[in-house]
């Protein structure tokens, strides 16, 4: 007699453990899927591809529904088969429309939400974030019936739909609290580099700007937003980028009309229900090297949870969870979960960067680097005892997926270091 | 252009023809060698094919200066003349001195020398020629009673043995090495031997190579005469007939083979080989140059190897002979005229009353000098103490090539006067000068030179004079005039001054000396034109000259027999001790000459040897803690020099060799002459340079680097720099004792010029190890790079030198110009597919067709490719 397997969310990291454990142990499991967004399951990560269009929402889509039904696994997905309660004794779970589903084994993959920023205005009308599938329509609408967009937060994501929108002929400007792009994945030169490539494409900047808040017209919908005095620690007056339109910008640059505001500002793991159920959390869903929470019979995956101290944001480690977890779903207990450094990728056409490590370094660490402005070229390897323990890339990445190897397995780097920075064949080449 | 112009080859002693094509439009010649030349037949060295490569006029002397302000030859002559009789008045004729050179042409030598030994009055005219040859001379002296090399260069085809001793012919008179290596190849029977403490290229062809110790030459022939006295291998009826002074020569030469090879620290069965080859065979040549020349007792090592041939009677007849090698290309002319300071002219000197009086009733001269005067050396010193307050130098650089050069400088710094003429601008002694003034260059003189087989060629004019310059002869006879002296300086042109040189030669000889080309006592301006290569004597009982002397067993001396020499071997004056426990030899180089002042400025002469280099034996390098490639400070009691160690065991231990060429024109630290004692030879007082006590260390530099600039840089120099004219750029060799406070800013400084709006840069930095890189790219060409590094880890610099000559640098080439090193085949990936692996779609088709992979997991299992955010797995399918 099969056990019962329920998988709380029907994103990247549960489906992508559902898909492990299907080739793991293919018949260990009845499964049952339940998802809040009304498909299949579908590649996030792509939806900025979808949003400037060079993807359809059919090419994002992972498995369709037939998949589910091929594999024997059932999916209730929709806004009334959010889970809302967990009961651990009875080992049940019940949706908001009243659905019950009773288990043996539980994966939460609830995944994380998109931090609101804390200011006046924020649910005012035209203020969203960039999540799914429902966000990106919405973007897609204003684009077509507007022409002003802030995007607040200049990360990955806030950067991405930045490019997306300004693609969707929109005139989008990034507010961003720090004086450089990316602060945490890039250095200032790379980023500098970023910021200059992005305002070619017609992107514009305010740099290390606080918030004050959002404002709106008398129908509640935004209408432009407000900053207090920068917080440039280098004092210099927070700027709009090189192609700034006074259109825009209140001379005092105090003040930034808008028609919708995107806010990127990073994400908190979704753990509102696991809480609820009394299954331990910090700022996530503990849980330990196997993926398994507090309770043995609940494992859980994917940017809800909090691994020896950490939450994740990127898609590589979640996939990783999954492999882990399914393995030991499948019983076969042996994979531990190890978080590596992640590599950064900024999903901007034609725009190549990439970072690994401590890219940073500290008085202990060295750096070699290598520039060549006018081919918008910029590379830096930090080495700390021999071995390369970071690396920032702009322009040229090719050869970004070998140093995250050589930092991965912490080779001694001594021997091919004067070519190191010039990549693998050069070092390769020049080692032997 | 027109038809080519016959000339003579401005470098060593073998004197070769030279057919020049001339495009006076473009400046430009096209050089070949004179296939009807007796001392080439056509051939060429590496320099001599270069020459038309160093008749730019960039960097010429074109203009008379005074006290670095130019000024007009009235003026800087009036000045000269003024000058020197002011002086000669007040402090005696004494008190002045020229100093000329091999590189003058006879008619220049004889009017210099006429004007100080006739009409000034001084035996103070001597010449470069005191550095190569003047332990010939007197050893050809005492054997001959004349100054005389007795065979030719036929004979090198007619020998059955060619001994090489103190001689690298191959590299230093390169054509008379490529007959030695034709008759080897012609007869392999022809015996080769080289008797020199390097193994130099010249060994290439030997049969065998005795490296003897430095300086115990003398010992060795010593040797050969007692083994053929020994052998019973003596010409007896030679000796008797021809010869005076034999016994005491053997008695004091008696040693036997084990004691010889002792003392030159030669294999024994290698040292009884030569012997035996050389009593074997009666066609032997004994070629010698530098080797046995500088020396503090090269005449005695001269009369040691003339020792021998007299004693076998192997002289004078085909195939056989000692026979010296000039350096210079009018060396022997410079004799003939008797340029040297003890000699007067024509081969007269001044231990010879009557030849005193003779020449002065010929020159009509009431104030003829009437004992020698300063040599080389002693000149110097004379004027360093003051002695001598004014100098003229002609055409050499005293500075940089005699001994105890750093002293020479001072002795020119505090010189009250010092004229300097020459045909480039900027060299170590022109910047010594009080007034330059412009002589022409070789493509403009017009004269005759004599080769090291008294060989009389012309040298042709082949370009208008550049600028204001001036023949020498016309410079000399114009201050000659001015002091008074016009009706004895009358001269209009070479060929006037050749018929006086030739009817003082005839003047009272009646064949009493070897000298005599009476037959151009009256040479036609035509005939002088049309001079062909001609070995003197000239006279009446030789009309078309006379390629052997001796073959009658008539000597100039008073006896009209070859005088044996008792030679007693000396050992160099300072040996080497704990404190410079290193025997410094050194010496010229393949491919540049002299100073450099005009083979330095053709590019493919750089190549050879591009840097001051120091050879050093294996065993030395370790000792003295020095890796190969690196530079080292040489020093010696008298002065230092930096040069890059080249290890080799080429060497002896404990012998170090560099070569005598660079000048503070082209390296910062790399004159041999600081370093060279100044010990001369107390008969020919030809200095010591094959022989100071040095000692070797590593140079300890902060940082070691290099720049290769398609411009000329006028670099903040380092205290190491070489500068190096390449084919398209300019490389500069630097090392440094402290670094720069940031290297970017050095580089922008050193590399940046005015248009830097179109330039663009690339850098390389690893701080940590000390390590700058960085190139300066101006329209996608490669402008200019510079690499530094703490160590001496830097790149060979030949593929980044090919790029100058490239017109667009390829992306491939762009990325790996800070890798010093040539682009690599690393396949390209093709457009990115996976972003998040940088897998490229080359690298996956490739993949899918070597292994064949059918699905995008498989792709991903093997690539990686598409198993992060899967957002190129769409691309991977459609690729499947």
């Amino acid at each position: 007699m099969k056990q019962r397997l329920v998988v709380i969310g029907n994103g990247m990291a549960g489906i992508r453990t559902v898909e492990e454990l299907l080739t793991a142990a293919p018949d260990k499991y009845d499964i049952t899927v339940f998802g809040t967004e009304p498909y299949g399951n579908y590649n996030r990560i792509m939806l900025s591809s979808v949003l400037c269009g060079e993807k359809t929402i059919e090419d994002i889509v992972i498995n369709d529904r037939q998949w589910y039904i091929d594999n024997g696994i059932k999916l209730y997905a929709g806004e009334g088969k959010t889970v809302v309660y967990i009961d651990r004794k009875k080992r049940d779970i019940y949706t908001q429309d009243g659905t019950v589903a009773g288990y043996d084994r539980l994966l939460i993959a609830t995944g994380s939400n998109a931090v609101m920023p804390e200011v006046p205005g924020n649910d005012l009308e035209g203020v969203i974030s960039f999540r799914d599938i429902v966000d990106v329509n919405k973007m897609l609408s204003y684009s077509r019936s507007h022409n002003k967009a802030v995007v607040l937060g200049g990360g990955l994501l806030g950067l991405e739909a930045a490019n997306g929108l300004v693609s969707r002929g929109m005139d989008v400007t990034v507010i961003h609290n720090h004086e450089f792009l990316l602060n945490r994945q890039m250095d200032r030169p790379a980023a500098k580099m970023l910021q200059t490539e992005l305002e070619q494409r017609g992107l514009k900047f305010k740099m290390a700007a606080k918030l004050k808040q959002l404002l709106g017209d008398e129908n509640g919908h935004i209408t432009a937003v407000s900053f207090d005095d920068c917080m440039d620690a280098g004092g210099r007056a927070p700027t709009v980028g090189a192609l700034g339109d006074a259109g825009a910008v209140a001379e005092d640059g105090s003040r930034l009309e808008c028609d919708l505001f995107v806010t990127a500002i990073g994400v908190r793991p979704n753990m509102a229900l696991a809480q609820r159920a009394g299954i331990y959390c910090q700022r996530g869903i503990v849980v330990n090297d196997t993926l398994q929470s507090y309770d043995p019979s609940v494992y859980a995956v994917g940017e809800c949870i909090q691994h020896r101290g950490s939450t994740f944001g990127l898609v590589a480690p979640l996939f990783e969870q999954a492999k882990v977890c399914a393995n030991h779903l499948s019983a076969h207990g042996a994979a531990e979960y190890v978080s590596l450094p992640a590599a950064t990728k900024l999903k901007v056409t034609g725009i190549n960067l990439f970072s690994v490590g401590d890219f940073q370094g500290d008085e202990n660490s060295e750096s070699i680097c290598f520039t060549d402005p006018a081919l918008g070229i910029y590379k830096k390897l930090v080495i700390k005892a021999g071995k390369l323990i970071g690396a920032v890339l702009y322009g040229d990445t090719a050869d970004g997926s070998w140093y995250q190897q050589l930092l991965e397995q912490e080779d001694n780097i001594s021997g091919i270091r004067d070519a190191l920075v010039f990549g693998q064949a050069y070092a390769g080449a020049h080692n032997h | 252009m027109n038809k080519p112009i016959q000339t003579t080859c401005p470098y060593c002693g073998v004197g070769c023809g030279i057919s020049a094509k001339v495009d006076a439009s473009q400046h430009r010649l096209k050089i070949s060698g004179d296939a009807t030349h007796p001392a080439n037949f056509g051939r060429l060295c590496s320099k001599g094919s270069a020459l038309g490569e160093t008749v730019e006029l960039k960097g010429r002397l074109l203009q008379p200066k005074a006290y670095g302000r130019e000024t007009d030859w009235n003026q800087a002559l009036a000045l000269v003349a003024d000058t020197f009789s002011t002086i000669i008045k007040q402090y005696g004729a004494d008190s002045v001195a020229i100093y000329g050179s091999g590189q003058l042409l006879t008619e220049d030598y004889y009017v210099a020398n006429k004007l100080m030994k006739g009409f000034i009055g001084s035996g103070n005219m001597d010449t470069n020629s005191r550095l190569c040859m003047s332990s010939s001379v007197a050893g050809h002296k005492r054997a001959f009673g004349s100054d005389t090399v007795p065979g030719c260069y036929e004979d090198l085809e007619l020998a059955e043995m060619i001994v090489l001793i103190g001689s690298n012919a191959a590299w230093c008179h390169p054509v008379a090495f490529q007959r030695i290596r034709a008759a080897k190849e012609a007869n392999p029977e022809l015996k080769i031997v080289v008797i020199d403490p390097r193994r130099t290229a010249s060994c290439d062809i030997a049969d065998l190579h005795l490296p003897l110790a430095s300086g115990t030459d003398a010992v060795l022939f010593n040797g050969l005469l007692s083994f053929l006295s020994a052998q019973n291998a003596l010409d007896k009826t030679y000796i008797k007939a021809h010869t005076e002074g034999f016994e005491s020569a053997l008695a004091s030469a008696s040693i036997d083979v084990g004691q010889v090879a002792a003392i030159c620290q030669l294999n024994k069965d290698d040292l009884q080989r030569f012997y035996s080859w050389f009593v074997g065979h009666k066609k032997v040549i004994s070629l010698y140059s530098q080797g046995i020349n500088q020396s503090s007792s090269g005449t005695d090592k001269v009369n040691a190897i003339i020792n021998c041939h007299l004693a076998t009677g192997s002289i004078g007849k085909p195939g056989m002979g000692p026979f010296s090698l000039t350096g210079q290309p009018n060396a022997m002319g410079g004799r003939e005229v008797g340029g040297l300071a003890h000699q007067l002219a024509a081969h007269m000197d001044f231990s010879n009353a009557d030849d005193i009086d003779r020449v002065a009733r010929f020159w009509g001269s009431k104030n003829i000098a009437q004992k020698p005067g300063y040599p080389a050396v002693e000149l110097f010193d004379a004027i360093y103490s003051g002695k001598v307050k004014a100098v003229w130098i002609m055409g050499t650089n005293p500075v940089v090539s005699l001994p105890d050069a750093d002293r020479v400088k001072l002795a020119l710094q505090g010189c009250k006067f010092v004229v300097v003429s020459d045909c480039i601008a900027d060299t170590d002694t022109t910047a010594l000068a009080h007034v330059l003034l412009p002589a022409q260059g070789w493509s403009e003189k017009d004269g005759t030179v004599t080769n090291s087989e008294r060989c009389i060629s012309r040298q042709r004019a082949l370009f208008k004079p550049a600028g204001d310059a001036k023949p020498d002869w016309w410079i000399i006879t114009e201050v000659a005039r001015r002091m008074g002296f016009e009706q004895a300086f009358p001269y209009q042109s070479p060929v006037e001054i050749f018929r006086e040189h030739a009817r003082l030669s005839d003047f009272e000889n009646n064949g009493s000396r070897d000298f005599d080309i009476s037959a151009f006592a009256d040479i036609t301006r035509h005939d002088y034109d049309h001079l062909q290569p001609i070995q003197w004597p000239v006279n009446q009982a030789y009309p078309q000259g006379r390629a052997r002397m001796f073959d009658d067993g008539q000597f100039f001396t008073e006896s009209g027999r070859a005088q044996f020499i008792a030679v007693r071997p000396l050992r160099p004056v300072n040996l080497p001790d704990h404190a410079y426990p290193l025997i410094l030899n050194t010496g010229r180089l393949r491919d540049q000459w002299h100073t450099m002042t005009r083979t330095a400025i053709a590019a493919k002469l750089n190549k050879h040897k591009p840097e001051p280099f120091v050879e050093v034996h294996p065993l030395d390098a370790e000792r003295y803690g020095l890796a190969g490639n690196s530079l080292a400070t040489i020093k010696s009691f008298w002065g230092s020099m930096v040069a890059r160690v080249q290890i080799t065991d080429n060497q002896l231990p404990g012998n170090l060799f560099v070569p005598m060429h660079w000048t503070e024109q082209y390296a910062s630290r790399g004159r041999m002459g600081a370093l060279v004692n100044a010990v001369v030879d107390p008969i020919s007082k030809q200095p010591e340079s094959k022989h100071t006590p040095v000692r070797i260390s590593a140079y300890r530099s902060a940082w070691q680097g290099f720049i290769l600039s398609r411009r000329e840089l006028n670099i903040k120099k380092p205290d190491y720099w070489v500068k190096i004219k390449g084919e398209q750029f300019y490389r500069y060799e630097l090392a440094g004792l402290a670094v720069p406070e940031n290297w970017r800013d050095w580089a922008q400084n050193n590399l940046g010029d005015s248009d830097t709006d179109a330039s663009q840069w690339q850098e390389y930095q690893d701080p940590r190890l000390g390590n700058y890189r960085a190139a300066r790219i101006v329209n996608n060409q490669l402008d200019s790079v510079v690499f530094i590094a703490a160590g001496s880890t830097l790149p060979e610099r030949n593929w980044l030198a090919e790029l100058f000559e490239k017109t667009a640098l390829e992306k491939t080439e762009r990325m790996a110009l800070l890798t010093g090193k040539p682009p690599l085949g690393g396949a390209d990936a093709g457009t990115i597919v996976c972003a998040c692996f940088n897998v490229g779609e080359l690298t996956i088709k490739a993949a899918i067709s070597e292994k064949g992979l059918k699905t995008h997991q498989e792709v991903g299992r093997c690539l990686k490719a598409g198993t992060n955010c899967g957002s190129c797995v769409p691309e991977i399918k459609a690729l499947l």
